[in-house]
């Protein structure tokens, strides 16, 4: 028996009066008991179906034809076609919540900051199910408890902001389930988790699904989640439907080319050296594909490192004003003891969950942070320069040899100037040329990362994600640096677009030379990009090693962890949830003695040859470590 | 916890007033001369033969020989004790000059403000909720003229109009007849009376003004996901505003109170010198353009430390209503 039923949907939005289709009779069916999978790239309207479903379209947007059937399991003589109810009206008010439960991707927007995590889940519960407060009360906390909460007496006062990112979309998990509705959309749950915190909510969701019954709609552009959570898929592309049926047949027997496209875009961790990704469409036309990291500049075997960091440290001080604290101050040690090189030519990629650390040390190599101690060498071929000393001029002349790609290609492109003013900004400043040579310059940018020079007039809006990072690539090359840090550049893109952008930063890298330190909670991405990977944990390097080295024979347990979570697109590889740690990769306390930090240890990067490192006590043996 | 923010923030305010009564003393004797020498140099002007051993006595007496160190001393301490000194113009204590002008003051102000918030929310409220809409439209347009005409103009319109149609009296907040007689139910009609004048001239701006930031403030409040989640729990449209997206955009709304509190016995002072109110502003301005020290300073630091109450009243609660700024102690606001 099928929950949801929807047959030819059509939705339009009206713009500007200008009215335009966004789904495009649209048919897809969720079954009992059933996990259904949505999948498409941004602005194929899987958004659009959801909100439709719910009710809750935004004021311009309106279903044009078609039927939404929802039959209740509860009450199986009654279909209601959610298509045909009034808009805010008593019916569609008691499937929302009631019936149909619903959680999104952002966990801290999509709580009310100033109400408590309890009274938000409450006031579901008395919206639909009214009892008096103590069997409510009672209700919430076993809830809670259910959902992962280890005290739910507590956490029934919790605000969302004092909840970490995992436990918030738990807590939406509470909110939505409270009623048991008989259908779950969770719209992209897990996209803005770090992979061990997905892991556990996706298994936690597949928990609660076989307990309650529940069916679930599941809204991603993860091709590997969908392997490990769904019994059918339904592949959208521009409102339209291109492939749909059970999870087996779409990734054994892909038919439609844009899913064997979609399929072959992301990049996965059984690549063979100098294989490339098929993005969906290259930013410009490649002559052919180019070896692996062959970098033009030969380099000597003895050459100094391009770019040395030796002994980091950096730490925070919160809470220092004692507002309504008791003034305690918290330390906070954001960086420790880091230290790595980087060779001329060569791409680093720093791996590790949020708040590890990362973007910090990508801060201090740039001088937007000064650390705490510590020494940072740069050395472009004649002598070393200590970067932390610089000043005045010669600090404006390093900010030339090293230049940033950013995470959101939205904020980082000023929205008042135009393509030629943002690409130009950086010669002016550090006055390069005159105005015609400045001008050649951004036209020969623009051409180099494939977009028209016809469009250097236009302002940042009318490009997609993936044009702005072009252009924020475009920005950060204009000075030739040497070294230019990725801070997790793809992340915010489309699958699809990812592969188009990191398609275009090896090319580039082979073309000229360059040096990147490429920042990602990604290991797919980084295992692509990176000739070594350092992997990073509570402000430490935890592991550092050649690519094909960490992935064949991770040492580290916090490395084991983060490699077991990431879902594969692959139904012969499916995760296992109960192996993930239960407090997230980076507590500690499930880590092997060996590895553990405790007060009075120290801990030393400990070499298991061929530039393999781990950190760990001095004293473990070898077979401690692997 | 509370208490002790509280107790911290009262600290605080001690060498923020200091600071104050700094400048507000400075800024006064910038100018050339004194009360004294204006007084003379005025009298001279009209003809009158200016007592010049009267203006040495008194300038003895009020200490305007000694450095001006000296004098701004004598007048902190004095506003210490609550002493708010001497008025030269009106030659009686500045508290019994302000204090016959406070309450007519208070109550311009005080439904003013009522005024303003009972028209500005609820348009502010329906121009978020229907943005774009031809009511939106039409009252964004209403506002903004409120906001554009100066208020004297507006002052004057009113009292043409409020004269010829019904009859009231110009300018003032009384009938003439009850001008200095104890407060009656009589009186009390004739400022009803009168009051609705001034009220609406004076709020027009504020309100305009307000509408803007509620309907701003609402629609950047709507636009959060958190609203999507009410809505998706089934909650009827307007509990779900009541609850989330109004209850956030007020924040700007309580940071406001600190603003209202010293407009409370001020403000508006060019339309209350068009109406001839007999309210504080004209007051303030004509001490100020006679030097009358006392009388200005004094005044000017009573509205200075109601403005640093007010904002210690918004903290406290912002602190209260957003658990964000009491339990993080980040100003998140």
């Amino acid at each position: 028996m099928d929950i949801l039923r929807i047959s030819d949907l059509r939705i339009g939005f009206t713009v500007h009066g200008f009215a335009r289709d966004v789904v495009k009779g649209v048919s897809l069916r969720v079954p009992a008991g059933k996990t259904v999978a949505l999948v498409g790239e941004s602005g194929s309207g899987k958004s659009v179906i959801s909100q439709a479903i719910m009710g809750l379209l935004p004021r311009a947007g309106a279903v044009t034809g078609g039927e939404i059937l929802f039959r209740d399991p509860l009450d199986r003589g009654t279909v209601i076609d959610i298509a045909d109810l009034t808009a805010e009206g008593e019916e569609i008010r008691a499937l929302r919540g009631g019936r149909i439960g619903m959680i999104f991707q952002e966990p801290m927007s999509s709580l009310s900051p100033v109400h408590t995590i309890g009274n938000q889940i409450e006031e579901a519960l008395q919206l639909h199910r009214p009892t008096d407060d103590a069997s409510a009360r009672r209700q919430i906390e076993t809830m809670l408890r259910r959902v992962g909460f280890k005290d739910p007496v507590r956490a029934y006062g919790y605000y969302p902001f004092e909840l970490s990112g995992g436990l918030r979309q738990r807590a939406m998990l509470a909110m939505a389930l409270i009623c048991q509705p008989a259908l779950l959309i969770a719209d992209e749950p897990t996209t803005a988790l770090d992979v061990t915190i997905q892991a556990q909510v996706l298994d936690l969701m597949r928990d609660l699904q076989a307990e309650m019954g529940m069916a679930i709609l599941l809204i991603t552009h993860d091709l590997g989640v969908v392997a490990n959570m769904a019994d059918e898929v339904v592949v959208i592309y521009h409102g339209e439907i291109m492939e749909s049926g059970p999870v087996e047949d779409i990734f054994r027997r892909p038919r439609h080319p844009y899913l064997k496209a979609l399929l072959k875009a992301s990049p996965h961790f059984d690549m063979q050296e100098g294989e490339r990704l098929v993005a969906l469409r290259e930013a410009r036309a490649q002559p052919a594909a180019t070896p692996r990291a062959a970098p033009l500049i030969s380099r000597p075997a003895n050459a100094p490192p391009l770019l040395s960091v030796r002994h980091l440290r950096k730490t925070y001080t919160t809470g220092s004003r004692g507002f309504f604290s008791k003034g305690t101050q918290a330390t906070v040690l954001a960086v420790d003891d880091v230290g790595f090189d980087i060779a001329r030519g060569e791409c680093l990629g720093l791996v590790g969950e949020s708040g590890c650390g990362k973007t910090t040390v990508s801060k201090i190599i740039m001088r937007a942070i000064t650390p705490d101690a510590g020494a940072v060498t740069f050395n472009d071929g004649f002598g070393p320069t200590d970067v932390l000393s610089l000043q005045g001029e010669e600090l404006r002349r390093f900010r030339q040899r090293v230049q940033m790609i950013f995470q959101d290609p939205v904020s980082s492109l000023s929205p008042r100037m135009t393509v030629m003013n943002i690409l130009r900004e950086p010669l002016v400043i550090h006055e390069r040329g005159d105005g015609a040579e400045q001008t050649a310059r951004v036209r020969s940018l623009m051409e180099s990362v494939g977009l028209d020079p016809r469009f250097l007039s236009r302002y940042p809006h009318s490009f997609s994600g993936g044009q702005r990072q072009r252009i924020g690539i475009a920005r950060a090359l204009a000075l030739d640096p040497d070294l230019i840090v990725c801070d997790e550049p793809v992340s915010a893109l489309d699958v699809s677009v990812q592969a188009q952008i990191l398609n275009l930063l090896k090319d580039l890298q082979a073309e000229r030379g360059l040096t990147f330190l490429f920042i990602s909670h990604n290991l797919a991405v980084v295992n692509y990009m990176a000739d070594r990977i350092a992997v990073m944990a509570n402000g430490h390097i935890v592991e550092l090693a050649p690519r094909h080295a960490l992935f064949a024979s991770p040492a580290h347990p916090y490395t084991k962890a983060l490699l077991r979570s990431v879902p594969f697109a692959d139904l012969d590889r499916k995760l296992d949830f109960k192996l993930v740690a239960p407090g997230g990769a980076s507590d500690y306390s499930h880590w092997a003695p060996a590895f553990r930090p405790e007060p009075g240890v120290s801990l030393e990067p400990l070499s298991l040859g061929e530039g393999h490192y781990v950190l760990a006590r001095p004293e473990a043996n070898h077979r401690e470590l692997v | 916890m509370l208490l002790k923010y509280i107790l911290k923030r009262i600290l605080l305010m001690v060498p923020t007033l200091l600071v104050t009564s700094a400048l507000i003393f400075t800024v006064i004797n910038l100018p050339e001369g004194d009360y004294f020498e204006t007084l003379a140099a005025e009298m001279q002007a009209q003809g009158e033969k200016a007592d010049l051993s009267r203006i040495e006595f008194l300038k003895t007496e009020y200490g305007f020989d000694k450095p001006p160190i000296e004098r701004y001393f004598h007048w902190v301490t004095g506003l210490m004790r609550g002493d708010m000194g001497y008025s030269f113009e009106y030659q009686r204590p500045v508290s019994e000059i302000v204090g016959d002008r406070l309450l007519l003051t208070m109550i311009v102000s005080f439904v003013t403000i009522i005024f303003t918030w009972v028209v500005a929310f609820p348009i502010g409220i329906y121009s978020a909720t229907h943005q774009y809409s031809w009511g939106d439209y039409g009252l964004t347009f209403l506002g903004l003229i409120g906001l554009a005409v100066p208020h004297f103009l507006l002052a004057l319109v009113f009292m043409y109009f409020a004269n010829v149609w019904f009859g009231t009296s110009i300018g003032g907040l009384v009938d003439p007849q009850y001008l200095n007689q104890p407060m009656s139910w009589a009186k009390l009609r004739s400022v009803l009376e009168h009051l609705w004048i001034p009220v609406i001239i004076i709020g027009a701006g504020g309100t305009a003004g307000m509408i803007r930031s509620v309907r701003a403030n609402l629609l950047d409040e709507l636009q959060k996901q958190y609203y999507v989640t009410a809505r998706a729990k089934g909650l009827p449209p307007g509990k779900a505003l009541r609850k989330y997206p109004l209850r956030m955009s007020l924040n700007f709304f309580i940071s406001d109170i600190g603003d209202i509190l010293p407009s409370i016995v001020s403000g508006a002072e060019i339309v209350a010198i068009v109406l001839s109110l007999q309210t504080t502003g004209p007051l303030l301005i004509r001490a100020l353009q006679a030097q009358d020290m006392y009388l200005a300073g004094s005044f000017l630091m009573f509205l200075s430390f109601l403005t640093v109450i007010g904002v210690l009243i918004s903290d406290i609660a912002l602190a209260i209503l957003d658990p964000r700024i009491r339990l993080q102690g980040a100003a998140t606001k």
